[in-house]
């Protein structure tokens, strides 16, 4: 176990649910004879292609001449590779899988009561160091919101999460009945990079290649952060905080110059914005460090670091088993001590309020 | 602190602006029904003369989808980037503390005290019948 | 005056105000809007056929919108304040305060035009996009680039329709009252895609370089998680959209089989460009096998082909970040814009921060633009 990441908060794992078969288990009668009567298979969506490079480091993927299955779909080998290998105190896993996709708002709050069964009984179950997600059916907010105050009591559960590519972005006033019951339990807002697939994954249409799909993500995450401000959600919800999650982290200055620059001018027609959108985000958004856009110079690193004028933004993240870095190269370079240990440590302690006191080291 | 006359009173109505420039600099006085501003017209972020400028109402909000709406034409906005000064205290809306205007007291005075005063009036002749309006410009 | 008249704005730029002042930079400017007073003014330039079309159905666009606009903007046409001519009519449509207020006021040795609105870019008949692109083409020229040659015309494609596109850019492109070749960022599929390569053919062919210009109507929200509800976030996502555009040109190989072609991003801000490129360089690097047709590292690419206008200004708290950036980009991939006679226009002696030194100014309000828009 290396010294450099012990005590860590891992705020992006990806657990894997292995076959259709895991989640039946985790449905009502009904809903588990209808993935049989319909020939229901997956909901897996294209965004992480199984075999894509970046989908999972060549260590972590099935091997069948070892009879070895891919680390993330076993909560043990993944607790080697993460927790036992660096000492991290905690995981916090998200569930890709793509609930996100299914249009039938019943079938998707039927989908996200297994997954979330799922995670709670195969994962945090197995290894009492794993935190988790809770995924949610955003098609219908009602639903959501009902799925939140079924988990929201085992305090495991840490945030709730939702896709960068939705129906709508997620400030809308559509959704705050959701964040209002996130905000009552203490969970923090989770966006991960991913969509639904409901509308084409850029301004101009549908792409060509899976790399402009990834690139992509990005510019969800523009607008899902300027949806959060400019609706308000953090005049009417003061107490939340927002994660973006594997979203690249050195777009935000740029979009907030812009944004904080706009505001001086259009204010006027989102009056409740009543500071600078830059002072909103340092208050309530939060992002994970992998990927970190940006060469490996330490020197362009510190500059862009610089850009986010806060050390309380970035939280850690191994994006595990995404092959983000090699090695343990699991931080930009030249991140001085002190700012390693707020993002390895008090940052995501700061951000999740149900990891408050188990912590305590 | 020198007194400047820079117009006549008739010539200012209630809802007219306009800008003088007095001792190197260009001032944007305005006649707000009936009550005199005087304001540096260059606008502090990057220099548009606030003259061209509109005045709207102070809009506040405590909460989404509220709109408190006061002081009808006491805000003026740039014509470029549309930023918004504060007429009774020359603050921006957007950052008060580091982007203001400069005031100018502005006072109308009748002819005969301007005719004697100790005033500058260099591009029109005054005359005692008529009030005029007086900038003190340090 | 009254409350709402216009009235010129106060120029007092560091180099002094008027032509009499020596050492002037010759300012090129990236991006000025000329307006048609009223549509009747295209009526010369479109057949009776099209004339009557539009006159009884009207321009269709993806949005839905008749006239006016879904994110209704921060000023009327998002315009400034004080750039209505007095004689009636548009900001952008009066040549004569254009030159007065804008040209002669900055020193203006070229404007680039960027026309905007009903041009007939973006219409969902692809007839009446071309024959509207052509009529605007025509009026720019008559209007603007004949009487004023300080000004050069954007030209102005159906780029929907990548042949008629092609066919337009050959009835104008020899011409060089034109200086670019003019498309808008927000299309019904991403740039880079095949059917518009008849474009980026012939703007190569006629050494036209390609001004992308924010806006369009693509039927699509600005990214891939809806529409959002209000102006401050249309105008904030602009930016999102040249990012877009530049991934989409670089990935689908636009640069590799078009090694003359050059882009300007306009009027999305610059800032967005290096972590875009890192971005890119990142991915490209783990997923390369998926893009073969890819010979270099995207920010390779982006180096090579693509400017950068400056408006809207990026104004970060510390200017020093903005430094950086412009440093990063390259001084001179970085060309000045203006904007006028839009909101948000930038005044080429006041928009960049202390710190850009006298010669880097030099280079992105003068220098830069006159090999990218063939001035020379
Ligand atoms: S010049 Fe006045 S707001 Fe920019």
């Amino acid at each position: 176990m290396s010294a450099d990441w012990k005590g860590a908060i891992d705020c992006d794992a990806h657990p894997h649910v292995p076959n259709i078969d895991a989640l039946k288990r985790h449905m009502n009668d009904y809903w588990s004879e209808t993935v049989d009567v319909r020939g229901i298979t997956a909901f897996d969506s294209v965004a992480y292609p199984p075999n894509a490079p970046i989908t999972m480091r060549p260590d972590w993927r099935a091997d069948k001449s070892r009879g070895r299955a891919r680390a993330d779909s076993d909560a043990g080998r993944a607790a080697a590779a993460l927790m036992d290998r660096h000492g991290f105190a905690h995981s916090i896993l998200n569930c890709l899988y793509a609930v996100q996709l299914i249009r039938d708002e019943h079938m998707a709050a039927a989908f996200c009561r297994a997954v979330n069964d799922w995670v709670s009984a195969e994962w945090l179950d197995r290894d009492p160091r794993y935190r988790a997600s809770i995924v949610l059916p955003l098609q219908n907010p009602e639903l959501a919101v009902e799925e939140i105050e079924r988990c929201a009591s085992d305090k495991r559960f840490v945030q709730v999460l939702a896709l960068a590519m939705g129906e709508h972005p997620l400030g809308k006033s559509h959704f705050w009945p959701v964040w209002k019951a996130a905000e009552k339990h203490g969970l923090a807002i989770g966006i991960h990079a991913g969509s639904s697939y409901h509308h084409a994954t850029t301004g101009s249409g549908w792409p060509s290649y899976y790399l402009e799909d990834y690139a992509a993500q990005s510019l969800a995450f523009h607008t899902q952060l300027g949806s959060f401000i400019a609706e308000g959600v953090f005049v009417k919800f003061p107490k939340l905080k927002l994660v973006l999650i594997e979203s690249g982290v050195t777009w935000i200055g740029p979009y907030l110059w812009r944004l904080s620059k706009f505001w001086r001018g259009v204010r006027l027609e989102v009056p409740w914005i009543d500071r600078s959108p830059i002072e909103f985000v340092r208050d309530h958004v939060r992002l994970t460090i992998q990927p970190f856009d940006a060469p490996a110079s330490g020197e362009t690193v510190g500059r862009l670091m610089d850009q986010l004028q806060s050390d309380q933004m970035l939280l850690f993240a191994s994006d595990f088993p995404h092959w983000q870095f090699d090695n343990d190269d699991m931080l930009p370079v030249g991140i001085d001590a002190t700012l390693r240990k707020k993002i390895l440590i008090d940052n995501p302690l700061a951000t999740y309020p149900r990891l408050g006191g188990s912590h305590a080291a | 602190m020198t007194r400047h006359v820079v117009a006549r009173a008739a010539d200012l109505p209630p809802g007219t602006r306009k800008r003088v420039s007095v001792e190197n600099r260009d001032i944007v006085v305005l006649n707000i029904k009936g009550e005199l501003f005087a304001l540096s017209d260059k606008c502090p972020h990057k220099g548009a003369s606030l003259c061209g400028g509109l005045l709207t109402g102070l809009v506040r909000s405590t909460t989404p989808g509220e709109y408190q709406y006061d002081r009808a034409g006491e805000i003026l906005r740039c014509p470029w980037h549309q930023w918004e000064f504060d007429v009774r205290t020359g603050r921006s809306y957007c950052d008060p503390r580091r982007l203001r205007l400069m005031q100018f007291p502005v006072a109308i005075e009748a002819g005969a005290n301007v005719v004697e005063g100790p005033y500058k009036a260099e591009t029109f002749n005054v005359t005692v019948e008529d009030d005029y309006i007086v900038l003190d410009v340090p | 005056m009254p409350l709402d008249d216009p009235m010129g704005p106060a120029i007092t730029t560091d180099n002094g105000k008027g032509s009499a002042a020596p050492n002037r930079l010759a300012v090129i400017d990236g991006d000025i809007h000329p307006a048609v007073r009223s549509m009747a003014d295209f009526k010369p330039y479109l057949s009776k056929r099209w004339w009557d079309h539009y006159e009884t159905y009207g321009m269709r666009r993806k949005h839905g919108s008749a006239n006016g606009e879904p994110y209704p903007k921060s000023a009327p046409l998002a315009c400034r304040r004080d750039a209505w001519p007095e004689e009636g009519g548009r900001p952008g449509s009066s040549l004569r305060l254009m030159q007065e207020q804008h040209l002669d006021a900055y020193g203006i040795e070229a404007g680039i035009l960027g026309p905007l609105g009903n041009t007939g870019q973006g219409e969902m008949n692809l007839e009446l996009s071309a024959a509207m692109c052509s009529a605007t083409n025509d009026w720019q020229r008559d209007t603007f680039t004949r009487p004023e040659k300080r000004l050069k015309a954007g030209l102005v494609v159906p780029y929907e329709d990548g042949v008629a596109s092609a066919k337009e850019i050959e009835r104008c492109g020899g011409d060089t009252d034109f200086g670019q070749v003019f498309l808008l960022t927000r299309s019904a599929e991403p740039l880079g895609n095949r059917r518009y390569w008849p474009i980026y053919e012939a703007a190569e062919r006629y050494n036209l370089p390609i001004g992308f210009h924010v806006f369009g109507t693509s039927g699509h929200p600005v990214s891939g998680a809806g529409w959002p509800s209000y102006y401050i976030e249309e105008g904030a996502g602009h930016s999102t959209s040249c990012q877009t555009v530049v991934t989409s040109l670089v990935i689908e190989g636009v640069f590799e089989h078009f090694p003359k072609l050059k882009v300007v991003m306009i009027e999305g801000g610059f800032a967005w460009a290096p972590a875009l490129a890192f971005r890119l360089d990142k991915i490209f690097e783990r997923m390369r096998n998926e893009v073969p047709h890819l010979k270099r590292r995207p920010s390779e690419y982006i180096r090579d082909h693509v400017y950068f206008t400056t408006q809207p200004m990026e104004e970060p708290d510390d200017r020093r970040h903005v430094l950086d950036i412009m440093s990063w980009i390259g001084w001179d991939k970085l060309l000045f814009a203006s904007d006028y006679p839009h909101w948000d226009f930038d005044d080429p002696f006041r928009a960049f921060p202390a710190g850009v030194t006298t010669e880097q100014h030099r280079r992105i309000c003068a220098e830069n633009g006159k090999s990218v828009f063939r001035l020379n």
